[in-house]
């Protein structure tokens, strides 16, 4: 049964190959993916109509994830937008950085897909 | 009264009560300083002041803070014992720091350079955690390697629990794991690069080891006022040395220019150069042509420009004290190496001069295999005792194979090496103590 029937998933993040891999499962699952590896770019697009979801890489290239989680949070459009971020650091403090800055969500890489198809599913049905 | 009694101490006095503690003759700390005994005397006796880089080069003599010989050392002490004792959280009044001072300066000296030693180790543990976590290089690498192993756990996951997939997206997602374990072999290789440090002398340095290797490095190991007989050359090159941070590695670096003066005494440059030319890069040949030991003649072909010899000398614990990398040899920064290197096998074998074709794995554990020379040699570093052991060191020198062939013992097969267990990709070596990121990690 697809769970994500109808939702809009924005990922943003720089690998094309996770990117491929993750829009591949998330599309099974019934949502419509859209991706950007740059960050102030999936910002510009976000400010008309907001995702349903958000998942959003720390280490990206120009400006980093928190900074691009801080401007979602304070546009908007996109204020309440549940965001699951993934990253490299895995430390206790990255994971408190991210809950401060407003993620809804925090996986280290390397993550398996069924438990990232599981937290889009928790985040965009909650 | 106690206080008062330390106040009158003077610096020629502290001076007289180290040096006769320490079974120092008068004529002996004079000489070891560079003044006359008669000088000393009065100084002793508190009839010439002292000060500056004579009292800097006693206090070494006797290996004392400077500022504990000083006039009005004391007050300096008893500060700093305070200091000490706020800094562990006690609660250590002036008159009580002053009373230990006067009482047991002994302690109170240990007391302070004891507190400073261990600033000094918690200064270094805060320089190697923040080279960890915030080196630039090491951030980069482990992120692209954590991201290239998600990219291909998920892919893999893709296809092996996907039922139905159609042709182009297993066509790609195949194409996708090809690049990115390409990707990932990249990633470990650097990533051993760093472990190794090959090749990374002009990295940010912090031990006295490493300190001393960047001044070898800066001056290529060959130092031309040595080897013209300077004799003051030494000093010149300590005190424009820009690496040499610390006094340890100021130490290390100065022991190693007596060497390399003497070395260049006994074996004359152009008169080397020649020799190694006529006869090949044969250490034993060219010990006994010089009249020198196998290790000397070792250190002068590592130093000769343009052969592109490494050299690594250890002490008897195995600790490596010179390490000059050749490509393709790496030799570890830090830790322990291949207990299968001919350098370790010298030293149960002392006196002998070994030679061994060996090879290192290619970079990443594919490819061929880079194949030297090595010549090893333990020998005595200190005149023996009666009824002791003598002190051993073992030297190694490493040469490309095409440039050392012929000399090394031909009866049996290269000998297969690694740089340290920890990044050795060898499966089933029997000298193994550790895994390795390179077979059990990735």
């Amino acid at each position: 049964m697809s769970k994500l029937a109808g939702k809009t998933v924005l990922i943003i993040e720089d690998e094309p190959n996770i990117i491929e891999a993750i829009s591949f499962i998330l599309s099974r699952d019934g949502s419509t993916v859209h991706t950007h590896s740059n960050g102030q770019t999936a910002i510009e697009a976000v400010a008309e109509r907001a995702p349903d979801l958000i998942v959003l890489d720390v280490m990206l290239p120009g400006r980093s994830g928190y900074d691009i989680l801080k401007d979602l949070r304070n546009a908007e459009a996109t204020a309440q937008t549940p965001v699951l971020m993934l990253t490299a650091r895995g430390q206790m403090k990255d994971r408190e950085m991210a809950l401060e800055y407003g993620a809804n969500k925090f996986m280290t890489k390397p993550f398996s897909n069924a438990d990232v198809l599981e937290a889009v599913r928790e985040l965009a049905t909650s | 009264m106690a206080e008062r009694a330390t106040e009158r101490a003077l610096a020629g006095s502290r001076i007289r009560e180290r040096r006769i503690a320490q079974g120092l003759r008068q004529a002996e700390l004079a000489l070891d300083v560079g003044i006359s005994a008669s000088y000393l005397n009065l100084i002793e006796h508190n009839r010439r002041r002292i000060g500056g880089k004579l009292l800097q080069n006693i206090a070494q003599r006797l290996d004392v803070e400077p500022s504990l010989l000083a006039d009005g050392a004391e007050r300096a002490v008893v500060a700093r014992l305070s200091a000490v004792a706020e800094r562990f959280g006690e609660e250590a009044g002036q008159a009580e720091a002053s009373d230990f001072a006067a009482r047991f300066p002994g302690w109170a000296n240990l007391v302070i350079r004891s507190s400073r030693r261990v600033q000094e180790l918690e200064r270094n543990v805060e320089t190697l955690t923040d080279r960890l976590t915030h080196d630039p290089h090491l951030a980069a690498t482990l992120h692209e390697v954590l991201s290239t192993v998600t990219a291909i756990r998920s892919t893999a996951s893709i296809l092996t629990e996907t039922r139905e997939i159609e042709p182009e997206w297993r066509d790609r997602f195949h194409r996708n794991i090809n690049e990115d374990a390409t990707r990932l072999a990249e990633g470990a290789q650097a990533l051993v690069g760093f472990l190794d440090g090959v090749g990374d002398a002009h990295s940010e340095v912090s031990s006295p080891q490493e300190e001393f290797a960047a001044f070898l490095s800066a001056y290529s190991w060959h130092f031309p006022a040595l080897e013209e007989g300077q004799a003051s050359a030494a000093d010149s090159y300590l005190k424009g040395a820009l690496q040499l941070k610390s006094s340890s590695a100021h130490a290390i670096a100065a022991r190693y220019l007596k060497c390399y003066a003497e070395d260049a005494g006994k074996m004359p440059l152009r008169a080397f150069e020649e020799a190694v030319t006529e006869q090949g890069i044969d250490p034993l040949g060219l010990a006994s042509r010089f009249g020198v030991d196998t290790a000397s003649a070792m250190r002068r072909i590592a130093t000769l420009q343009g052969l592109d010899c490494g050299i690594v000398v250890c002490d008897a614990s195995g600790t490596m004290i010179l390490r000059k990398p050749v490509e393709g040899f790496p030799i570890p920064r830090f830790g322990a190496a291949c207990p299968l290197w001919p350098l370790f096998q010298a030293l149960s074998r002392p006196m002998v001069a070994m030679a061994d074709t060996v090879t290192q794995p290619a970079r990443g554990g594919g490819g061929e295999e880079s194949r030297f020379q090595a010549f090893a040699v333990a020998q005595p570093v200190l005149s023996a005792s009666y009824g002791r052991e003598p002190l051993l060191e073992a030297t190694m020198l490493i040469v490309p194979a095409e440039a050392g062939e012929g000399k090394a013992s031909k009866q049996e097969q290269a000998q297969k090496i690694g740089s340290s267990c920890r990044v050795c990709p060898r499966d089933g070596c029997l000298a193994r103590r550790e895994p390795s990121i390179m077979t059990s990690g990735f």
